[in-house]
């Protein structure tokens, strides 16, 4: 069963390091052209490894509506 | 949870490592640094990718062995002035006009109006004797380079090393110059598709 909960990329202030590229478990997130990280919703299992590496702080894992 | 397998790049690390004790030992190695300063902005400038940090910055996997692996960070927030725009691009020229000012003194010494210092200059400010490191051998300018450009490297070392203990493994990659520019470089060729993306997800 897929879980719910979801990271969100505060993308004006993602410095495109890829850190969390390189924790995510299930390549679900990804830099978009260098620039900011994007989630790839239906695969993110919420697990928040990539929230924990994120340098800047910018993955918030929540609730996706 | 399932490990992301390793690859040779991996492990650029010990490239990072092995490039500051060198310049213990012999300054001339701090030009093996320009690999660390071209490759990131080609990458950048011909590929419209940042995939230099992505995967082979070894800057960046040392802090995260330092940080993580040896748990030596404190891992918390960076403060949140750090990773604003003003302060990224800030630090950014700031970093510039000293790179400037390194090559400005490379040229006094090479026109002769000032004599080769063997000095590592930290944080821009303290000068460290730094004489064991050359025998000579190569012209006053060449040499100055090398001490100037080493002083850049192991500073910015410096300051990712503090700020990897007081933040995350690697808060430095938020101010990072070569990220900065390198991110900026990507928003500017690739800005049709940002654009697209931007309007898609609205
Ligand atoms: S780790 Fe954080 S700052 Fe780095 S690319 Fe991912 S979301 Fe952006
Ligand atoms: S929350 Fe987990 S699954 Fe989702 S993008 Fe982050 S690391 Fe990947
Ligand atoms: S931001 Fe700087 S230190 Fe971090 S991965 Fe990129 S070049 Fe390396």
């Amino acid at each position: 069963m897929a879980s719910k909960r979801k990271a969100f990329v505060d993308k004006k202030h993602c410095v495109s390091c890829g850190c969390c590229v390189k924790v995510c478990p299930i390549s679900a997130i990804s830099i978009y052209c260098g620039v900011f990280a994007v989630v790839e919703s239906q695969k993110c299992v919420g697990c928040g490894m990539c929230a924990k590496a994120c340098p800047a702080s910018v993955i918030e894992i929540k609730e996706a509506q | 949870m399932k490990k992301q397998k390793k690859h040779w790049n991996d492990y650029l690390y010990i490239f990072s490592a092995a490039y500051l004790i060198l310049g213990f030992f012999n300054i001339l190695f701090a030009y093996l640094g320009l690999i660390c300063f071209f490759t990131p902005l080609a990458v950048a400038v011909i590929g419209g990718s940042k995939a230099y940090c992505n995967r082979y910055c070894g800057r960046g996997q040392l802090f995260s062995i330092l940080g993580d692996k040896l748990g030596l960070s404190a891992k918390k927030d960076v403060p949140k002035f750090i990773k604003s725009k003003y302060f990224r691009y800030g630090f950014l020229i700031f970093f510039l006009v000293m790179f400037i000012n390194m090559l400005f003194n490379t040229y006094l010494v090479f026109s002769g109006a000032r004599d080769m210092k063997e000095v590592v200059t930290l944080l821009w400010t303290f000068k460290a004797p730094w004489k064991w490191a050359y025998s000579g051998g190569a012209a006053p300018a060449v040499a100055q380079f090398a001490f100037g450009f080493y002083s850049i490297m192991l500073t910015s070392t410096i300051l990712g090393i503090i700020t990897m203990l007081l933040f995350k493994p690697r808060s430095w990659c938020v101010y990072c110059p070569m990220g900065t520019m390198t991110q900026t470089v990507c928003a500017i060729r690739n800005r049709g598709k940002i654009k697209a993306y931007e309007e898609n997800s609205k």
